[in-house]
């Protein structure tokens, strides 16, 4: 099956046309020697063949619909009401970006209120519609806080406890670059001796809130370490869990400059990874440094309300090599999903998931902090995540849990923090019932006293 | 207005969620943290439903009518790689779950890194790159990577066609590199005498090149042997910009060729949904000399279990995870099912359709490269003879009239009044036929009535938008949505303090 519905009588009468004996023709241009390569490739499927095919694939993984889950770490299994996916409609999938506003009003009415709905969220001033992700959204920030500072504005002060995929991307993003990135020697937890690193030459602060390990900043100890980067001139940029803003003090409240993070937990589902979407808001005095498609008001010639993309002096296809960076295609998809789930949650609706992940956790981190061998690391407040130590390698723990419990244990810490090892970062969110919370405690005890 | 805004529906009170209550005991929330207003909306489940079910019906997509958005390969998106990326085992599946439970999916991926290997005719592929621009961001990052190792770190000089796509020079730019622009020859090539000047002169301050082959007038470069050539013997590395790909599958391997890197776009070659400007994906394949560099982690085999791998000298990583997953199922999907013959017939019939078109348009409109076969797409100019006050926007607008998506206008900035058309190869001669046909009569009305143009579109759901003032006053956030700042404390029972 190859869609193509040309017949050979439509080819010929093509042909004729155009003025060639044969399609070979119309590919001549192509050396000779290069031309006609022969593929090593399976052979083609029918639509039953092909979906048996992936069904088998599918199959072989072990969906976290069917087991308790208890992993976050930057991907978040959180509810997705059914409307999400039935309103994802080929009307707003099979278009492209939305060049021609007059007939794109769908897309761009969808993502004004996406962008409306962030502002909202993170008590910023405006948004744009979507980074690649949580991490390349981080690192927009940090090119957009050296465009926006003055010259000589070149260390980069980043939280160790900011993902370390996230660091990791912005370390890529900035390979290359006059600057200097600082921040990893820093003690989790510890925003004093970050803010001790800001100089008058910091170009921006990027912490997270809550961080990698789950820890809560308040809004005073926040507020505290923006005043410090401000009097360096530089940007604070704070990485977010969109769900936790249901219920805690927006970064807009706490003196950031830019909000950035993850937005997968709005109804995006866990997909392995991707495609999920990076939120980027911002204050209105940084909007045209900012990279990524914006959607703006204005009226047509009858004096109509419409929505058209704007601000596209900062893109590559006007500005070329001085556009505020390369980013064309975004996750417009997903935004709309995120848009579709926050409309749906609304007011009340979000404030609750929170509540719901908020005592579940603190229930779980009870309950395990309980157990003989284990103890909950939490020093002060925080949201779903939770570190707790165990007493044997967390690898060996998450395996048994699932091959003897069915169930899928938390992110070894030990991978990315060496102090951490035998430290797991549990993960609970509203999907997880008081009854997996109980099974987890209990296959976990089992396991320390089994030995 | 068309549509209400959210805030303009919403009602207090209302609510389209369904959340149980709490089964564990309330822990008290902590002080001073908790934010006092959140002004979203509210309203009803069937209100949600209606209003996106409206603001979709005021979509022009692939699914309703014809799309020659040039560059942007708006192929038909086959339902059934919608169906295979909707299923459980992909859909609810944790990125960091431990790999023995995720083997189907890494299989899937393996499966794909090979088939775009050898699609391309490279020696390894990464699917971490979310879109083409990250794609070109990774191969600039591979290539730099690659002659600094190699100790020639004096190069910073990457050249780029006039031609290009302006996501090359901006990722030049955005590598801290240097750009330097190659002007097109008379016939719409590479100017090669002008890129053997530029070699001469600063060949051992060459990265390389960025390609774009066939380019964005839709011409495959009939000096290309010589083009690599000239970027290889000074020690320069080729990437190839694969946004036109649909044009060589089964045709030509560009790895054969030379190129050393290149960025494939999944969502326009391999048929996954554009979801109105992504997710896309822009997987990238290297050449044996390069493939140590792809950013990972990747898919390798070891034992006869799938494993995360890093590449030995990668540039690291370019997002978190490892990919638009979902969308490189679609693609998957989409490979297994056309085959190799199935890819070859894409690109010929990609062709014949774009060749076809241009054979009938450039009976209405200057084509000006006319003269030479196209690849898969190709650039008209909206100069009306007869019309001198029509302009390419115009023509555009009245296109929308006829129930017809425009072409790509003002593109390649090279070709002045820049009408980019790329039919595809799902799209069948009485299309091309009924485009062509409306065109004529566009024409036929510019000179006759050319205000019908200047105040087209007449039958869309708005007329023509002010762009420019939605740039000079921005309005980019419904004023319903307050920024909430320095808000009263709410005391730990959730009521606000006294």
């Amino acid at each position: 099956m190859n869609y193509i519905p040309n017949t050979d009588a439509d080819r010929q009468a093509m042909l004729a046309k155009i003025g060639v004996a044969d399609v070979d023709a119309l590919f001549r241009d192509i050396p000779e020697e290069f031309r006609h390569p022969q593929y090593q490739l399976p052979p083609a499927l029918s639509e039953m063949e092909a979906l048996r095919e992936l069904d088998a694939l599918s199959a072989r993984n072990d969906d976290v619909t069917r087991r308790p889950i208890f992993l976050g770490a930057g991907a978040y299994y959180h509810f997705i009401p059914s409307v999400v996916p039935a309103l994802l409609r080929s009307e707003f999938a099979t278009a492209y970006t939305p060049y021609q506003p007059e007939i794109s009003q769908g897309t761009l009415q969808a993502h004004f209120e996406f962008q409306s709905m962030i502002v909202a969220l993170t008590g910023m001033e405006a948004a744009i519609v979507s980074h690649y992700d949580g991490a390349t959204a981080a690192a927009e920030a940090v090119t957009m806080a050296l465009k926006a500072t003055s010259e000589g504005h070149s260390r980069i002060v980043v939280s160790p406890t900011l993902h370390p995929q996230y660091r990791a991307v912005i370390r890529t993003y900035l390979e290359g670059l006059p600057l200097t990135v600082v921040g990893d020697d820093v003690a989790p937890g510890d925003l004093d001796a970050l803010a001790g690193l800001v100089d008058e030459t910091t170009a921006c602060v990027v912490v997270a809130n809550p961080d990698f390990l789950g820890r809560l900043y308040s809004p005073t100890e926040m507020q505290a370490l923006a005043d410090r980067v401000h009097q360096g001139r530089g940007l604070f940029v704070v990485s977010v869990d969109p769900i936790s803003l249901g219920l805690f003090q927006p970064p807009g409240a706490y003196g950031a400059d830019v909000v950035t993070g993850e937005g997968q937990p709005l109804g995006n589902p866990l997909s392995f990874g991707g495609p999920y979407l990076g939120l980027f808001a911002t204050r209105m005095q940084y909007v045209r440094k900012s990279a990524g498609r914006i959607v703006g008001e204005t009226t047509d010639s009858e004096g109509q309300r419409g929505y058209v993309l704007t601000l596209n002096t900062r893109e590559q296809h006007i500005r070329r090599e001085k556009a505020s960076s390369n980013i064309c295609s975004n996750q417009a998809l997903n935004a709309t999903a995120a848009a579709i789930y926050l409309a749906c949650m609304g007011k009340q609706g979000l404030r609750k998931v929170a509540e719901l992940c908020y005592h579940k956790a603190h229930y779980a981190a009870t309950q395990l902090g309980k157990l003989p061998g284990y103890a909950v690391k939490a020093e002060g407040a925080f949201f779903k995540e939770f570190v707790l130590r165990c007493p044997r390698p967390v690898a060996e723990i998450n395996q048994r849990l699932l091959q003897e419990y069915d169930i899928v244990g938390g992110y070894d810490l030990g991978q990315d923090y060496p102090a951490l090892a035998g430290h797991m970062l549990v993960c609970v969110t509203e999907m997880n019932t008081r009854a997996e919370i109980d099974r987890l405690v209990n296959a976990l005890q089992a396991i320390a006293e089994k030995g | 207005m068309l549509e209400q805004l959210l805030s303009e529906l919403s009602h207090p009170g209302r609510s389209a969620a369904s959340l149980p209550e709490t089964d564990v005991p309330a822990t008290p929330l902590p002080h001073g943290f908790l934010r006092d207003d959140l002004p979203l909306p509210e309203l009803s489940e069937l209100e949600v439903v209606r209003h996106y079910t409206h603001l979709s019906h005021l979509n022009f997509t692939v699914d309703i009518g014809f799309y020659p958005l040039g560059s942007c390969t708006m192929k038909y998106n086959p339902k059934v790689d919608d169906v295979a990326a909707s299923l459980p085992g992909f859909v609810n599946l944790h990125p960091l779950q431990p790999a023995e439970s995720t083997q189907g999916a890494m299989a899937l991926m393996l499966n794909l890194q090979r088939l775009l290997s050898e699609i391309g005719g490279f020696a390894a592929t990464s699917l971490l790159p979310a879109a083409g621009a990250q794609g070109e961001l990774t191969g600039i990052l591979m290539m730099r990577k690659y002659l600094y190792d190699r100790g020639e770190t004096q190069r910073n000089l990457v050249l780029v066609p006039d031609s290009a796509h302006g996501t090359n020079p901006a990722t030049t730019a955005m590598s801290g590199l240097k750009v330097m622009q190659i002007p097109s020859d008379l016939r719409g090539n590479v100017d090669l005498e002008a890129l053997r000047t530029l070699v001469a002169e600063h060949g051992s301050r060459l990265i390389g090149l960025m390609l774009t082959n066939p380019n964005t007038l839709g011409l495959f470069d009939e000096h290309l042997r010589e083009v690599l050539a000239l970027v290889h013997d000074a020690g320069g590395l080729v990437y190839g910009d694969g946004a036109n790909l649909n044009a060589l599958l089964g045709k030509v391997k560009p790895g054969e060729m030379g190129f050393d890197v290149m960025h494939f776009n999944l969502h326009k070659t391999f048929a996954t949904p554009h979801g109105g400007g992504g997710p896309g994906a822009g997987t990238v394949s290297a050449s044996a000399a390069l493939a140590d560099y792809l950013p990972g982690p990747i898919v390798g085999e070891a034992d006869g279990t799938l494993q995360w791998v890093m590449p030995a000298h990668s540039i690291g990583r370019m997002k978190s995870f490892y990919g638009n997953f979902s969308v490189l199922v679609h693609a998957y999907t989409y490979i297994r099912m056309l085959g190799a013959d199935g890819l070859r017939a894409v690109s010929e019939n990609a062709v014949l359709n774009a060749n076809y078109l241009q054979a009938r348009v450039k009976e209405i409109l200057p084509v000006p490269y006319g003269d030479r076969l196209c690849m898969h797409e190709f650039v008209a100019q909206g100069n009306i003879p007869g019309a001198p006050g029509v302009h390419t926007l115009d023509i555009a607008k009245r296109i929308i009239d006829f129930g017809m998506h425009p072409p790509t206008i003002y593109f390649p900035l090279i070709v002045p009044e820049a009408l980019m058309i790329e039919p595809t190869e799902t799209e069948d001669k009485e299309t091309l036929d009924y485009f062509a046909d409306t065109l004529a009569k566009i024409a036929e009305e510019a000179r006759t009535n050319p205000d019908l143009l200047h105040t087209a579109p007449h039958n869309a759901p708005l007329h023509r938008l002010d762009e420019v003032k939605a740039a000079r006053s921005p309005k980019l956030c419904d004023t319903g949505c307050t920024p909430t700042t320095h808000a009263p404390e709410r005391k730990e029972d959730g009521r606000r303090a006294a």
